[in-house]
């Protein structure tokens, strides 16, 4: 809300001497929070001064205009007391009259900069501005021509103009609506700034007594519209201009003048918060009815659009049907226009979630609207109508006709009970029952004390205090909640970080320490995405919770894997000149996995557990998962000597590093799923769990994606991995009796895998064996085509005695045998 | 020392002579002495202790004196072996020492040469500082509570006091998902987190919920459609505004430096009554002339976030008596507070992915 200073303190006395600065900081902590001051001529500079016009010749120009020119009488302002010489396109002035220059040096709103200039044969040095040129709203007709006593020529016209004025913005929350207001801002003021007295309600007004002689009005929805007052003026001249202090006003508070009519009705609203509508009253016809729309009536708003009513919607009839959307937007047909002189003035309260409804489904926001659906005052619909036709009277030449129509009552105001020592128990501070009473009556709260019980029944204006904690909130923000003091809460022991949290914890510190970089994505995902991964038509990961409301149709669902923001993210540090990149990204994917809804549950009471169980199971599953990818050189090369190249066993061996920091050996085993090469992706499992994949991606995914050939990635299920993790872990035991090394070379069918032959190797040794590893895969023509030989080292060791050759042999050749019969591998000579 | 001996064989055993013996001792040190390096002096070694060394040969002819005759000899030869190896041992240990030292001289690198034969990795700017605050919660007591982000709109909004009509709840803030009458949302807020904590636990709870929340936002330098937030919420006996400040002044010494402490605003949320906007001192000119300060802005605070007394409106939805507990709660933006901790003006590059923006943080910030 802006708010011009001089307006608000029309209605309230602060101490002399308190500062803007004061004033707002004082409003800023009791809960409308400063946004800034400004200033209506702010973007203006330089000499803007009072001229009067001394000589006048009109001079017709060959393009059809005439233009004046003009000698303007500035004082000194322009240095030399000589009068100045200017040209001016609008008439509206003679020799004599007062009016406002720009003289050269000037700036005017827009950045426009005056300077002296050769035009239509003169030199004009300066300008006569018009109310638009200085951003005071529209033109009425030409330039601004000053009252007689405005000043003397070459005084400064920025405080005659109001260009002086400060205007303060506040935000007002969506609670306090009643600070949409003059009336209210004023009233916030004479409670929260210290010594401000005197507040003058521009509510409180003597209203003519309602009778029956008025524009006959009929409720047919109470609840939706429980007050209807209508007053109707007539010999309305609709050319009358809309007088300055209004236009400087309502400018002022960010809304646009448009004519004498709605400009009133505009003024009223800011001064008092009640939103007013004025009907063109010889275009309505027959008595006037609210009630809530038929399904599907249509109405003609006043912003030219046709509408379709829902039974929802609030509409105020006349015989025609539909004139209005109640308490929203006006209808086409009773405008009022350049030939109204009668005007029917309303005053309604409307109930403010149905103006929340409507404005929603019709996409209207306006000054009115925003009012209206936060909550109006209901009891001054009389003191508005009275105020706007008070200023249609005076400004617009009307009079006032004798009828008062004032339909339905204001509903009253709940009580609300709450125990005395509340406020001081919910904010820690010693409020005592004083100053409890006494701020509840400062913001208009009627306060009745029963022994340690207070109830209070809220102003009018304060829909929003329906609760004990609401008398709180507006008991401590008086008292200040700088004064709140801090003090620590004491927990009770906590458990910490959860194991799983840990774990999380554990997992990123150990890809970063082999070299990942951690990168943050945004979960969406769209059609070309799964495309560019390659996944078949019946790839689950195809089944996405689709958004409603999604940013870009590119990426219109929740992604169901990491990798396609990981593959483009990896790309464009590529596309960057990295040389290398390895990325990875923990984070939710989104499966899922019911068709049921979400009930919506009561909230007047705990939902029952089957209740939340529901709820729980209409929600997709979302497990954490990880995705790396990495291009490029894997360790770069430099003057030790080569790098090496990325390639599919860096993608399986981060997983497996990360498993290992769980404490968990995974199984891998071949598999082929897109986006890897069919031939290098490896499928992780601990047992009968999947735990995801990992390998060199397909070529042409790393094509799509602007990755260097054989780049790498892998996705795995962090849940399942942490589910698995070993929590205790027993403490091993050695021998330290010698151990025995002995080297086997197995040469098996190439489509023999390597963890096969190990596994036989590792079963046959039996108990002996104290490791393997494989240390050398061989191929050469002499093995043959489609072979390859396979070196393993084993070591034996036995716990209770130094082995002999005999143990090592007899070991040796059972691990061999094994492995021959499982995978008909041949020891090579 | 046995006179000349009439017995003896006058036969003359030259080597064994005393000048002999001296001499083939002298030659043996003076070669010692010349060997100028441990292969020299290997060849020395072997050239005058060897068995083919004239001190051997000489010791061998002993066998050959008359008894009584042997005994002289034997000591003499005995102390030219001693004074012998006694000056190989010096020569070597002069010598080995001169090599040592020789080869360190000659192994010398340039220690200047890079190192880096491994990738350096690095963890995400917004994962660090979520597990410092995390930390800093965890160290009060607080535990660290988790929720889906694809959340119900009953725990997203209904649950928290924000009923059907609420701003917030419109299209233009929340992502809904198809079908809209399934209602589920991307969540908002971590709130429905702490409606999860109360809906499964009783109190006392003393919880910290970080986490990723979505808004239907324009991505620009202040906006995006993901952030993340942790909100505070504890509900026990006793609890007030106080116990609210006394956290918050906590967080931000414990974030932002020794004295650093908040300021309270009236404001309004749905959720917590009475409710207030939360500025944070800035850190970096602590109010002191501020005007010349780039961080706030000249404002001397910087915002924070929100917070305020849980509405018992929610506890009753959350099956929390409101009568027995009352409770308070906060949220602010993880990004934002790491943005202005680290003075990044933009947020994107939080979102798009440059190693070298991660990289730079390292493991810990
Ligand atoms: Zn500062």
């Amino acid at each position: 809300m802006k708010a011009p200073k001089s307006w608000i303190l029309e209605h309230v006395d602060v101490p002399e001497g308190t500062s803007t600065d004061e004033l707002t900081a004082r409003l800023t902590l009791t809960g409308l929070k400063l946004e800034a001051v400004e200033s209506a001529g702010a973007d203006i500079s330089g000499p803007l001064v009072v001229g009067r016009v001394l000589t006048k010749e009109p001079e017709p120009q060959k393009n059809g205009k005439t233009i004046n020119w003009c000698t303007v009488d500035v004082g000194d302002a322009n240095g030399t007391g000589e009068p100045q010489g200017i040209v001016c396109g609008a008439h509206n002035f003679e020799p004599g009259d007062l009016v406002v220059v720009v003289l050269p040096g000037g700036v005017l709103p827009g950045g426009f900069e005056i300077s002296a200039r050769k035009t239509y044969g003169h030199v004009s040095a300066g300008m006569i501005c018009s109310a638009r040129e200085l951003g005071l709203g529209e033109d009425h007709d030409g330039i601004i021509v000053l009252p007689a006593d405005a000043g003397e020529p070459g005084q400064d016209v920025r405080g005659i103009l109001g260009l002086d004025e400060e205007v303060i913005e506040l935000e007002v929350n969506p609670d306090r609506a009643y600070a949409l207001s003059i009336r209210g801002i004023a009233r916030e003021v004479a409670v929260s700034v210290p010594g401000a007295t005197g507040f003058r309600d521009p509510a409180l007004r003597d209203t003519p007594l309602a009778d029956d002689q008025g524009h006959p009005v009929r409720l047919e929805d109470t609840t939706g519209c429980p007050v209807f007052v209508a007053r109707t003026v007539s010999g309305f001249d609709s050319a009358a201009p809309t007088p300055d202090f209004i236009a400087q006003r309502i400018t002022a508070a960010g809304m646009r003048p448009i004519s004498l009519a709605v400009d009133v009705t505009n003024y009223v609203m800011l001064e008092t918060g009640r939103p007013i509508h004025g009907y063109d009253a010889d275009k309505v016809q027959g008595a006037i009815v609210v009630r809530r729309a038929s399904e599907g009536e249509q109405l003609t708003t006043l912003d030219g659009t046709r509408r379709t009513l829902t039974a929802e919607d609030l509409v105020v009839c006349d015989d025609s049907g539909p004139i209005g959307l109640g308490g929203v937007m006006g209808g086409e047909s009773t405008e009022i226009s350049g030939s109204t002189t009668r005007v029917l003035v309303e005053s309604a309260h409307w109930d403010a979630v149905s103006m929340f409804r409507t404005g929603r489904r019709h996409k209207i926001t306006s000054e009115a609207g925003k009012r209206n659906e936060r909550g109006v005052d209901p009891t001054i619909c009389e003191a508005a109508a009275d105020r706007v036709v008070e200023l249609l009277t005076t400004y617009g030449g009307a009079s006032a006709e004798p009828g008062v129509t004032v339909v339905g009552e204001a509903p009253a105001m709940p009580t609300v009970t709450m125990a005395l020592d509340l406020p001081a128990n919910v904010s820690g501070l010693p409020i005592d029952p004083d100053t409890t009473v006494g701020h509840l009556e400062a913001v208009g709260c009627t306060v009745r004390v029963d022994g340690d019980t207070l109830t209070a029944t809220p102003p009018p204006w304060r829909p929003d205090v329906t609760d004990p904690y609401d008398l709180v909130e507006e008991v401590v923000r008086l008292v200040g909640y700088d004064t709140i003091p801090s003090v620590l809460p004491a927990a009770p022991g906590g458990r910490g970080l959860t194991r799983a949290q840990q774990l999380r914890r554990r997992i990123g510190r150990t890809l970063a320490g082999a070299g990942w970089v951690e990168v943050v994505d945004f979960p969406f995902v769209g059609e070309t995405d799964l495309d560019a991964l390659g996944l078949e038509a019946d790839d689950p990961r195809r089944t996405v919770l689709r958004l409603s409301n999604p940013l870009s149709s590119e990426a219109p669902a929740m992604t169901t894997t990491l990798l396609p923001a990981l593959l483009r993210t990896a790309g464009r540090n590529v596309g960057l000149g990295a040389s290398s990149v390895a990325v990875f990204e923990t984070a939710t994917v989104t499966l899922p996995r019911s068709s049921e809804a979400a009930p919506i549950l009561p909230v007047d009471r705990r939902p029952t557990d089957a209740e939340l169980d529901a709820l729980v199971k209409a929600l997709p599953d979302q497990p954490l998962h990880l995705g790396l990818v990495a291009a490029g050189e894997a360790d770069p090369a430099g003057w030790w000597g080569p790098g090496r190249p990325v390639e599919w066993s860096d993608a399986v061996d981060a997983v497996r590093s990360v498993a290992d920091a769980l404490g968990l050996e995974l199984d891998v085993r071949p598999a082929a799923l897109a986006p890897w090469h069919p031939g290098r992706c490896a499928e992780l499992r601990l047992g009968d769990a999947l735990v995801g994949h990992a390998g060199e991606l397909h070529p042409r995914v790393c094509t799509t994606f602007g990755l260097p050939a054989r780049s790498v990635a892998a996705e795995v299920d962090l849940d399942v991995l942490i589910q698995h993790a070993v929590h205790l872990r027993p403490a091993p035991t050695f021998s330290t009796f010698p151990a025995a090394k002995e080297d086997v070379a197995l040469v098996v069918e190439e489509s023999v895998e390597a963890a096969a032959v190990e596994a036989a190797l590792r079963e046959g040794a039996g108990d002996l064996l104290e490791s393997i590893r494989l240390f050398d895969v061989y191929r050469s023509e002499q093995l043959g085509e489609g072979r390859k030989s396979l070196a393993f080292a084993l070591r034996f060791r036995a716990p209770d005695r130094t082995l002999t050759d005999e143990d090592t042999t007899a070991a040796r050749e059972a691990a061999v045998a094994l492995a021959a019969e499982r995978t008909g591998a041949v020891q090579r000579a | 020392m046995s006179g000349p001996n009439s017995e003896y064989d006058p036969v003359e055993v030259t080597p064994l002579q005393a000048e002999h013996v001296a001499a083939a001792r002298d030659e043996a040190i003076a070669a010692i002495a010349a060997a100028a390096d441990l292969e020299a002096l290997k060849q020395v070694r072997i050239a005058h202790t060897g068995d083919r060394s004239p001190l051997a040969l000489a010791n061998r002819e002993i066998g050959a004196l008359p008894p009584q005759a042997r005994k002289e000899a034997g000591q003499r030869i005995g102390q030219a072996r001693g004074a012998v190896n006694q000056a190989l041992a010096a020569r070597q240990e002069v010598l080995e020492a001169e090599h040592e030292e020789r080869m360190l001289v000659e192994e010398t690198v340039d220690v200047t040469l890079p190192t880096d034969r491994r990738r350096r990795g690095g963890r995400h700017p917004i994962t660090l500082q979520s597990e410092l605050i995390a930390d800093i919660f965890v160290a009060m007591g607080w535990e660290i509570a988790e929720g889906p982000v694809v959340e119900a709109e009953w725990l997203n909004f209904d649950a928290l006091n924000l009923g059907p009509d609420h701003p917030a709840r419109t299209m233009q803030d929340t992502f809904w998902t198809e079908p809209a009458d399934r209602h589920v949302v991307l969540r908002t807020q971590t709130s429905p987190v702490q409606a999860r904590t109360m809906l499964t636990r009783t109190p006392p709870i003393y919880v910290a919920c970080p986490g990723r929340v979505f808004r239907t936002d324009e991505y620009d330098a202040t906006h995006s459609p993901m952030f993340h937030q942790v909100e505070g919420l504890v509900v026990d006996e006793g609890i007030t505004m106080a116990h609210l400040k006394g956290s918050l002044d906590h967080l931000a010494s414990q974030l932002f430096g020794d004295g650093i402490d908040t300021r309270f605003r009236p404001s309004y949320f749905p959720f917590t009554e009475p409710s207030a906007e939360v500025d944070v001192r800035c850190f970096v000119c602590r109010g002191v002339d501020a005007e010349s300060c780039r961080t706030c802005r000249g404002e001397g605070w910087i915002e924070w976030g929100g917070c305020g007394v849980v509405n018992p409106r929610v506890l009753v939805a959350c099956g929390v008596d409101p009568e027995r507990y009352s409770g308070f709660a906060f949220g602010m933006g993880i990004d934002r507070s790491f943005m202005f901790r680290h003075n990044l003006e933009d947020l994107r590059p939080l979102f798009e992915g440059d190693v070298r923006f991660s990289a730079a943080f390292g493991t810990e910030i």
